[in-house]
């Protein structure tokens, strides 16, 4: 029977949830890391049994580590994350010039095909790749030097590529979102970047349509659909057909178009998930209810989705990292919460049940479906 | 050999105790103690110095004999305490809590 990883990465450590394929009983190991924060942690595609995970700390830095059985057992590999050349500025909150600095890594994406190669995106907002399996990492620099590089602008949580999604079916082509630059596409295995923001409106930009300059919070696609992507913006649920050349809004009827997590069903191209989130400044769920919103038709149409979580006094928040898919044949859907909880659904959203709920805050969840 | 104390952090990420002894062959300074710390343990080379400006990280401090020694050039030489090892070279993180 097939099993479920489901790896957390919190404030205060790693943790790994594993179950069989009923996903009704959980084994929880950790905290990995005790102590520090672990942005992300993810499994090569390529070799289940290698993970990375970002850890980090204000007052020790970026350290980056490497299991190869699982997470039974961890070694420290490469944390010298060095930009190319003479970083530049970006613009800082008050909009003067501000030095390029990294502060840590947020989103590990490993190769599809090689366990040992592995990108990572950063704050400030950079790719880095590995080829040895994280000994040693070199920026991509096409991004950070894009044109518009030095007119983007730090979101509230910093100025970080924390998205990077490959896409199976065209060679070369990836796609990365930062905070508050947007959303970008490479066709050239991340050596040059292209903005693509066409039809992001943003009110709370001087120029609502500018090329850069959206809060982009999370872009998610389905694997056999790589033009189609979903993007939960700042406010606004948007979708392409044409790989980012063009988006239209898709929130149609949600409470609320304010969120940060997005993901796709793992057999159902067009059936995608949100968790919508009252703003701008509170960040929790409408009236202290905690809903899943589905739409199986690619948006605009919405369910809300409740059975099994909070509908009374709830107000956690869903980072945007902190949504996955399993690839069972009922998919589950996954998702933490700031206030320690892990959801589980073996139902597609139908139901809910907590896996653990009292972890420290979740930063990132990331699943993986075992043989 | 020197001694060096870490933090509890820096303990469980380089798999040692409270301290760690260490040979520096030539003056001992701030900077030699942590140039053979990171070359006995690899694992903590960019948790207490930056990467790339080799700066001390703002939340770490460095003690030696009582003195804070932060603020001084790193290659000052270390009280002989230190450098014979009846002292051990602090590395202090910065208190959190509340």
């Amino acid at each position: 029977m097939s099993r479920v990883r489901v790896l957390a990465g919190t404030r205060k450590g790693a943790f790994i949830l594993s179950a069989d394929g009923k996903r009704d009983k959980w084994d929880v190991s950790g905290p990995h890391f005790a102590g520090w924060e672990i942005y992300h942690f993810k499994g090569s595609p390529a070799d289940p049994n290698r993970l990375y995970a970002s850890q980090t700390s204000a007052w020790f830095g970026q350290v980056l580590q490497r299991s190869n059985d699982g997470g039974k057992t961890w070694e420290t590999v490469g944390n010298n994350f060095a930009y190319e050349g003479t970083p530049g500025t970006h613009l800082w909150y008050d909009g003067t010039p501000h030095p390029w600095e990294f502060k840590r890594v947020w989103h590990l994406e490993p190769s599809l095909k090689d366990p040992d190669t592995v990108l990572a995106g950063v704050e400030d907002a950079a790719l880095f790749r590995s080829t040895d399996g994280g000994q040693t990492w070199n920026e991509r620099t096409g991004l950070r030097r894009h044109a518009s590089a030095s007119n983007w602008a730090p979101g509230a949580g910093g100025m970080a590529l924390h998205t990077i999604l490959l896409d199976q079916k065209t060679p070369g082509r990836m796609f990365g979102a930062i905070s508050a630059a947007g959303a970008f596409r490479s066709d050239d295995d991340g050596a040059t970047w292209k903005p693509i923001n066409k039809g992001l409106v943003s009110s709370q930009i001087p120029n609502p349509t500018a090329e850069v300059g959206h809060c982009v919070h999370r872009i998610a696609m389905h694997p056999s659909r790589p033009n189609t992507l979903f993007m939960q913006k700042h406010w606004d649920v948007m979708r392409t057909h044409d790989a980012g050349e063009s988006w239209e809004e898709v929130s149609g009827n949600l409470p609320t178009d304010f969120g940060f997590v997005i993901d796709v069903h793992a057999h159902e191209p067009n059936t995608v998930y949100v968790v919508p989130i009252k703003s701008d400044s509170e960040h929790y769920p409408l009236d202290g209810k905690l809903a899943v919103y589905r739409s199986r038709s690619g948006g605009n149409d919405w369910q809300p989705l409740t059975k099994g979580l909070p509908q009374a006094n709830c107000y956690v928040n869903i980072l945007r990292d902190a949504m996955a898919v399993d690839s069972l044949n009922s998919c589950g859907i996954y998702f933490g919460t700031t206030g320690g909880q892990v959801y589980a659904s073996a139902d597609a959203g139908d139901s809910w049940t907590t896996i653990v709920h009292d972890l420290p805050p979740v930063l990132s969840v990331e699943v993986q479906t075992l043989p | 050999m020197i001694r060096v104390e870490l933090p509890a952090q820096l303990q469980t990420l380089a798999h040692v105790g409270r301290e760690v002894e260490i040979q520096i062959d030539g003056v001992v300074t701030p900077r030699s103690s942590i140039d053979a710390l990171e070359a006995r343990y690899p694992m903590l080379r960019g948790t207490i110095r930056d990467h790339i400006t080799q700066q001390r990280r703002p939340y770490l401090r460095f003690f030696a004999c009582e003195q804070d020694v932060s603020m001084e050039s790193p290659d000052i030489p270390l009280p002989d305490a230190v450098v014979l090892g009846r002292e051990p070279f602090l590395v202090i993180g910065a208190m959190s809590g509340g």
